[in-house]
């Protein structure tokens, strides 16, 4: 069973050892329009919500606490005090279940997931999300940070745009930003940096901050186009380091993960790209691509196979815990 | 591309043109010399007035927008030729520029007989002898681009040629992302970027630090380019990593 609660969603899910998915119930902590999620409120949220979506999973997964194996819970990165109010659950689960526990970082949970799920055995990994914007590559043991962004994040920046033009958090701001795309026309100039094999995205959100507005005021543009060129400028650059990276690294598929990996037009850009390269490309569904529980109790049980448990005093959280710092004992490749 | 069909405006008349012209890498033999397939156009090698020559094309990539393309496109022919030049007057060796065909995206240069520090290291034949050597080379031919407020933006191991000759000459390449900036930042961001090909691709550390101690030597700005080298790669530690 896994446990996952390093942002605003939180999430508990029963997987098998081969990876099938026997429950995956989660909860998305909305907050109104134009703000976005403090971590004390989030972590409150989730200490409210969570021991419902435990029975949930068991009910769904229709097994009982005995049947389980191990409780993963994400150990980082993410928000401190939503981690920790799931981390506490599962340290008390544990000791009334008799159950070890397995920590997890939480991107490593979603490129085991995106792995199993698509059946790619060695992608190039974009993870997009709200907080990460990786290109990742295994390579001896880890997987390793070949790109990534030199400031911000992509979903941090989208959300960011999304709120300086007043959409709606629900059920996501990207998801409106997506919507909101498809009925734009005009494609505005707007800054594209790509510095070797990482993007920077702050140029965005200073366009973001000081232009959308007086653009769509002055009836330049619509809201409308202005999510459609975002997105054009934002995915172009993200499929063009994937594209370095996998020149460099010489691979052909590739798989996206992550919240921002949900997006049908980026989805669609990444295939357009990997299709010429004479690869594929493997995405999933807002049921994994967004946080979920599934995805750490997978990459949890294949740590736990190779013994990997924790001990109570080692049962932290760690806001900071990169992609590279995991060594990957499970995959016997290179 | 499907339902938004996009109207490849820019590539028709484009098409147009270059069928009254004449395809000069087609009739210099290019397309049967593929030298490497990168990430932003295909490098051919053919002898072109009786040289021996590298010609870098690149290709319209129809995954991205065509106004955007087509602003990327011209933006970086015209900067690698041009940076390549800024270079050379800095006293950093590149290849000597030949010809720049803008209606086919291309850029003619000499080709630099020898190979990528990628596939040297890959090779595992350098001594601690040639590393120290060759990492002076790259990280004095930095310090003087950044010294000349030229910024390379993908100093990875594959842009970095060693020429087969006595002196082992450290050649820089692929100068289409290159900048014209001298804020400490964009300086600290290359060596960030150069730091993480050398030791993500190849764990060699030794390598960098040579690159390091060359440039402190040569750069007389070295103090706020490290500061600003350090404070990217703390925020690329520390960055909080939410979701
Ligand atoms: N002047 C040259 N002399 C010799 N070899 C060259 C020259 N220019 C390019 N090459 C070879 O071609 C490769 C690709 O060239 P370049 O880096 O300019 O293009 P690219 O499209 O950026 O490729 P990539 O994205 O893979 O780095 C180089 O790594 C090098 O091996
Ligand atoms: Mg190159």
């Amino acid at each position: 069973m896994g446990f996952e609660g390093s942002a605003n969603k939180v999430a508990v899910g029963v997987v098998s050892h081969t990876g099938d998915i026997l429950s995956n119930p989660r909860k998305t902590y909305i907050t109104p329009p134009g703000t976005g999620f403090l971590p004390r409120e989030t972590a409150e949220h989730h200490r409210q919500v969570i021991l419902d979506i435990v029975q949930q999973a068991l009910d769904e997964a229709g097994i009982a606490p005995s049947d389980l194996d191990c409780l993963c819970y994400t150990k980082g990165p993410g928000m401190g005090a939503p981690l920790v109010s799931v981390a506490v659950v599962v340290r008390m689960l544990s000791q009334i279940w008799k159950k070890p526990i397995v920590p997890v970082n939480h991107c490593v949970g979603h490129i085991e997931m995106g792995r199993v799920v698509c059946g790619a055995m060695d992608p190039v990994v974009l993870y997009v999300s709200g907080g990460n914007t990786q290109v990742i590559a295994y390579n001896e043991r880890r997987y390793r940070i070949f790109g990534e962004t030199i400031d911000i994040a992509v979903g941090n920046c989208l959300d960011r745009f999304a709120r300086e033009i007043g959409l709606s958090n629900d059920p996501s701001p990207g998801y409106n930003i997506e919507q909101l795309a498809k009925k734009g026309t005009k494609y505005i100039d707007m800054p594209y940096t790509v510095k070797g094999m990482d993007i920077s995205l702050s140029g965005i959100e200073t366009f973001a901050k000081s232009e959308a507005r007086t653009k769509i005021d002055a009836g330049e543009c619509t809201a409308a186009d202005l999510c459609y060129s975002l997105q054009e400028t934002i995915f172009a650059m993200l499929v063009e380091i994937t594209e370095r990276t996998m020149a460099h690294c010489n691979a052909n598929d590739v798989l996206i993960v992550g919240g921002v990996g949900c997006n049908v037009r980026l989805q669609e850009m990444m295939r357009v790209m990997v299709g010429e390269r004479g690869g594929k490309l493997y995405a999933t569904d807002d049921r994994y691509c967004i946080d979920n529980g599934a995805m750490i109790a997978y990459a949890g049980i294949l740590a736990f196979m190779e013994g990997q448990t924790a001990t109570m005093a080692e049962t932290i959280c760690t806001q900071r815990y990169r992609t590279d710092d995991v060594l990957v004992t499970w995959r016997k490749d290179k | 591309m499907g339902k938004r069909g996009f109207v490849d405006k820019h590539n028709a008349s484009g098409a147009e043109k270059q069928q009254k012209q004449v395809d000069i890498i087609e009739k210099l033999g290019g397309y049967d010399n593929l030298v490497s397939q990168g990430a932003e156009g295909r490098v051919f090698a053919v002898k072109f007035c009786g040289r021996d020559t590298i010609v870098k094309q690149r290709f319209k990539k129809t995954y991205r927008h065509p106004t955007l393309d087509t602003k990327l496109t011209r933006s970086r022919l015209g900067m690698e030729a041009r940076s390549m030049m800024r270079a050379r007057k800095l006293g950093v060796a590149t290849p000597t520029l030949y010809y720049v065909d803008q209606q086919q995206s291309a850029i003619y240069m000499e080709k630099v007989p020898g190979k990528s520090l990628k596939e040297l290291i890959r090779e595992d034949s350098m001594s601690e002898k040639d590393m120290e050597d060759i990492g002076a080379q790259v990280g004095k031919a930095v310090a003087k681009m950044h010294d000349g407020g030229l910024i390379h933006g993908d100093l990875t191991t594959s842009n970095i040629l060693v020429r087969d000759d006595d002196e082992r000459t450290v050649v820089i390449i692929d100068f289409g992302l290159a900048s014209n900036s001298i804020i400490a930042e964009d300086k600290g961001v290359d060596l960030y970027v150069l730091e993480r090909a050398i030791t993500v691709t190849h764990s060699s550390q030794a390598l960098f630090e040579h690159v390091m101690t060359a440039y402190r030597r040569a750069s007389s700005q070295w103090s706020s380019s490290f500061n600003k080298f350090a404070e990217v790669r703390m925020r690329g530690r520390k960055r909080s990593m939410i979701g």
